[in-house]
Order: C-alpha cells, then sequence, then structure tokens
C-alpha cells in the first residue's frame, strides 16, 4: 500500500457547505422507514364509544353479573341512545336505585341477574321502572 | 316559509341534578348560588311550593326543607358537560345552531317546509334530548328570534306535554301577543316596560301595533327591531361564530360580614387572580379593572355600594398588574364602617392580545405595569396541574372556600364520583 501526502487543510480550505452552522438538530442516518406510514394510535375511546353524547360511565357494585362477565367495580359503557331489546343488558332504575341486569321482555318483564345465587326480579304491578341505557361494554380492570 | 327554534332546558340545573338520581324523580329540588347564598334554580314541585327565583337560602331553608324538598349546592362541572351534549346533538340535527347560554340554543331550520314538518322536528328533539341526556327540554319554533321566545314560554306554560309550541299563524300570534305583559318579550326590560306601559303600551300585542318611525325616534333602533321580529320580519339573525367576551365578573357573597379593608384585600387578590386566568383563557386583554363592594340588602339600616375602576395605560393579561389596579380601585371603593356582604372584581374593555394598540407613554408606565406572557403561561399550567402557585397578597388558607356542603358527585367528569349500579 502506498500513501501519498496531498497536504494539511484548514478549515477556510473546506467548501462553504461543510462549515454551515445548523440551528436545528440534523438527523442523521436513514429517515424511519414508517415515516410514510404513520397513523394515529389506537384510541380506545374509538373502540368502546359510538354516541358520545348519549354515552354515559356507570361503575358496578357487586357480583349479581358475574356469569355474564361484569365483575365487581366494573366501569360500564351506557348508551342511552340505543333501544334496550329482549336480551340486551341494562342499567336501569328500579324503585329509585340504578341496577345492572339482563332485561327479559317475554313472557314476562324481568330483570335477570347473571348469578345464580340472586334471584330474578318480576317487575310488579305499580312499581317505578326506567330503562337509563343499554350496556355496551365492561372494564373489569385487574390490577 | 323560513322557521327558526328555541331549544330551551327546563329548570336545567334542577334536571341535571335529577339525572343520576332516580330517586328524586318527582321531589322538590332547589339549586343554590355559589357560596350557598341563594336559590338560582328550582324544579317545578319547588316552584308549586312557593319558592321564588333568587330567594336567599335561609329565609326559606325551614319551610322547605321541612316539607319534604331537596337542595344541591351548585355543581357545574355536571352541568356543563350535560349542556354540552345537548348541544352537540342539536349541533347534529341543523346546519346551523347558535348557543345562546347553557341551556338554550336558536337553531336555523333551513331544512324544513312547513308548520307540520316543523312540530315533528320538534317532538323528535325533545324526545331525542330526553332519551339521550336525560334532560327534559321545551321548543318554540316561529319566523322570528323574538317570536321562537315567545313560542317557548308558551310551550312551557301549556301544561299538555308536548312541549313543543309552533307560532306561525298571524292570527294566532295576534291572540298570544294579547295576552303577553310586555316585559315578557325578549329584549325589553324592566325599565323600558315601564316607560311603555306609561304610553298606554301593556301587552305585547300593543307594542306590535305601533308606529315603527315613533319607536325608532322615541326609543331605539334595538326596539325597532323587536317590534319588526313581532311581526315575523327576521331582523336579528343565528349568530353561528363564536362572540368572545366582553367582560369577565368574579364575586362572590361571604358567609359572615366583614369590616376591614385588610380582610377584604385578600379575597379581592384571590377575585383578581381567578379572573386573570379567565382572562387568558379567553385569550383576551383587559384595560379596565373595577372593584366593587357592598353591604346587605337585607341590612336596611347601613347600606353602602362602593365600585371604582383602575384604566390600564395599554391593555395586559398579567395578572400582577390585574392585582394592582383591583387593589387601588378596592382603595379608593372602601368606606370604613360598613359590614360587607358582597365583593367582586370586573375586568373590562377587551382587546384581542395580537391587536395591541401601544401606548405613547409606554415607557414610563413600564415600572408598574407589569406583562410577561410565558410567567402566566407557566403559573397557569402549574395550577391547572393542581401544584398551587400564589401570589403573595392572596391568602391561600382563604381560598378554597366556596361554601358547597351539598354538592353532588361530579357523575360525568370524575373517575372517583361515576354512579353506581348494583
Amino acid at each position: 500500500m502506498t500513501i501519498n501526502y496531498l497536504g494539511s487543510i484548514s478549515a477556510n480550505d473546506l467548501p462553504a457547505t461543510f462549515t454551515k452552522f445548523f440551528v436545528e438538530p440534523v438527523s442523521v442516518g436513514f429517515p424511519s422507514p414508517a415515516n410514510d406510514y404513520l397513523e394515529s394510535p389506537i384510541d380506545l375511546n374509538q373502540y368502546l364509544v359510538k354516541n358520545g353524547a348519549a354515552t354515559f360511565l356507570v361503575r358496578v357494585s357487586g357480583d349479581s353479573m358475574l356469569d355474564a362477565n361484569i365483575a365487581d367495580q366494573a366501569i360500564l359503557i351506557v348508551d342511552r341512545s340505543l333501544k334496550p331489546k329482549h336480551g340486551s343488558i341494562v342499567v336501569a332504575s328500579l324503585d329509585g336505585d340504578f341496577v345492572c341486569k339482563r332485561l327479559q321482555l317475554k313472557p314476562r318483564l324481568c330483570l335477570l341477574p347473571e348469578n345464580s345465587k340472586y334471584e330474578p326480579i318480576y317487575i310488579q304491578h305499580g312499581q317505578d321502572l326506567d330503562i337509563m341505557g343499554t350496556v355496551t361494554a365492561a372494564i373489569n380492570k385487574f390490577e | 316559509m323560513k322557521f327558526l327554534a328555541l331549544v330551551d332546558c327546563d329548570n336545567f340545573y334542577a334536571s341535571c341534578e335529577r339525572v343520576f338520581r332516580p330517586d328524586l324523580k318527582k321531589i322538590p329540588i332547589v339549586v343554590l348560588s355559589n357560596n350557598d347564598g341563594c336559590v338560582i334554580a328550582r324544579s317545578k314541585e319547588a316552584k308549586a311550593m312557593g319558592i321564588k327565583m333568587g330567594v336567599p337560602w335561609f329565609k326559606v331553608k325551614k319551610a322547605y326543607l321541612t316539607q319534604g324538598g331537596k337542595v344541591f349546592s351548585s355543581n357545574f362541572a355536571l352541568y356543563g358537560d350535560l349542556s354540552k351534549r345537548v348541544m352537540n346533538i342539536l349541533d347534529g340535527m341543523v346546519k346551523k345552531i347558535e348557543v345562546y347560554s347553557i341551556d338554550e340554543a336558536f337553531l336555523d331550520l333551513q331544512h324544513i317546509q312547513n308548520l307540520n314538518q316543523a312540530y315533528e322536528f320538534g317532538v323528535y328533539c325533545r324526545n331525542t334530548i330526553r332519551q339521550w341526556v336525560g334532560i327534559p327540554v321545551r321548543i318554540g319554533i316561529a319566523p322570528t328570534k323574538t317570536l321562537t321566545k315567545v313560542a317557548s314560554h308558551i310551550a312551557k306554560n301549556k301544561n299538555n306535554g308536548t312541549g313543543v309550541c309552533c307560532l306561525n299563524n298571524q292570527e294566532h300570534v295576534a291572540h298570544i301577543l294579547k295576552t303577553l305583559p310586555i316585559k315578557e318579550i325578549w329584549g325589553v326590560g324592566h325599565n323600558l316596560s315601564k316607560k311603555l306601559n306609561q304610553l298606554g303600551t301593556y301587552s305585547a300585542y300593543d307594542l306590535m301595533q305601533m308606529d315603527i318611525r315613533f319607536i325608532r325616534k322615541k326609543f331605539s333602533v334595538v326596539l325597532e327591531r323587536t317590534v319588526r321580529e313581532l311581526r315575523g320580519e327576521q331582523c336579528i339573525q343565528i349568530e353561528d361564530h363564536f362572540e368572545p367576551k366582553k367582560q369577565i365578573v368574579v364575586s362572590r357573597s361571604f358567609r359572615g360580614r366583614i369590616k376591614n379593608l385588610s380582610e377584604l384585600k385578600p379575597l379581592i387578590s384571590n377575585f383578581a387572580v381567578r379572573a386573570g386566568e379567565k382572562l387568558r383563557y379567553e385569550k383576551q386583554k383587559c384595560s379596565q379593572v373595577s372593584t366593587f363592594i357592598s353591604t346587605s340588602r337585607f341590612n336596611k339600616q347601613l347600606q353602602y355600594r362602593g365600585f371604582n375602576s383602575f384604566q390600564f395605560p395599554c391593555p395586559v393579561d398579567d395578572t400582577r398588574s390585574i392585582l394592582m389596579g383591583a387593589n387601588k380601585a378596592l382603595n379608593k371603593a372602601f368606606r370604613k364602617g360598613y359590614p360587607y356582604a358582597k365583593a367582586g372584581i370586573l375586568l373590562s374593555h377587551f382587546s384581542h392580545p395580537t391587536v395591541i394598540q401601544q401606548s405613547l407613554f409606554e415607557a414610563a408606565d413600564q415600572k408598574y405595569l407589569k406583562q410577561d406572557t410565558n410567567l402566566m403561561q407557566t403559573i397557569d399550567a402549574l395550577n391547572n396541574a393542581q401544584t398551587q402557585i400564589y401570589y403573595a397578597s392572596q391568602r391561600p388558607a382563604g381560598l378554597s372556600p366556596i361554601q358547597k356542603e351539598m354538592v353532588s358527585p361530579k357523575y360525568t367528569t370524575n373517575w372517583q364520583e361515576l354512579p353506581t349500579a348494583k
């Protein structure tokens, strides 16, 4: 191997582009190959809430809906704009208290718990029942 | 035929308190102002008990509670959230909406061709809001804003339950206006209605019949517009753009009475700090700060109301300047020897921060005018994140303290306060 000494260089000898002062950080290396594919991160609201103006959160107290995968302290997503059907899980006010149960319309109006420890609630004549909304999801937190 | 609608929530704050309290369905409800001073909202049942709007709570408390009424301190986190939901739903129904207040909105029903459709829309709108949010509303539909107010008034008093009133037919309108006292008309205040009464004008119908030129000459263009609107001529448009605030007020009634200037100062400072935050939130600057103090209106022997203003040489939004101005105004408004029951401050003469007029004497003013946008932004950010930064003239210990002993949970805005279901 041979080495040819070409002489020393000073900053003055460098082409102008080399000495340019960069005020902003300059990214070096390759641009991220993902740049063209950037998407917004997954948004749980988008997944859980269809109609924001009509959606309310309700906390569960008790285990009467355990077999429907609704544990004590779960957060229910309640959509007031969905018409409750036979078999929907609903939040209803019964004689002034909120309850979460499965709605049975036939053969008889009834609120069904999902836990064999509890009895079905048959709505008696004169009892005050209002369906607040349909439960579209429940969030059980483990930790 | 063009139709406008006014959607108005019934007894809004009281209705909000009921959304998550089905047990209070038919129970009388009243809501109190900040510091639990006066009644500011009543349910239908509370009205029927004879509780008047604005009455001091202590005057009716005993009788109301013994008759089984329920009382709440105001919970604006809840009312604001439910209001937003109502307005969002309305916004989805029409092309143009003007949110007029926390519980009222004007709608432009461009898409509606005839009266039947208008009525159907009203019923649909009312049912949807009732079902989706749980708030009862009434709807007045008419060709002009002023007439929608009249229609809404009728929808409220008609107890047949649809909560929707359409005013369109000339004869029908005339018939209704004959029974409507002049002071009930939108934009006609107490003083104006007195003046008009002196001229022999008592009903809305009388006003509608008056000569337009006479009205313009003797009164104002504003009243002229009202008359034209009563006749069905659209003069006041739906304003769907954002209208910036013209002034900011922060005031409170005290539990006890305050006599000393040294005790008033920290309170005024607290108000000034809060007003400054609001001002910057609105992205405004103000050129004037005023301080007002007053004795209780129930103390007939010792009555005094003080009001004084301080003008800034150029618009500011820095709390330190507002504090300085508010305290200078307080010193001038204060008189010794009175038991003060209420105080507040008012920011006014706004200009947008980007269009600042430079003061000729700015250099000279600098020494006592403080203006530092970065500092204010930093303090606002910290205070929003629950760290509290206080100004020396405030009294942090006396701060928490808007008295709210009977406030309901923030059902929709706080994870810890969600409603529960068994």
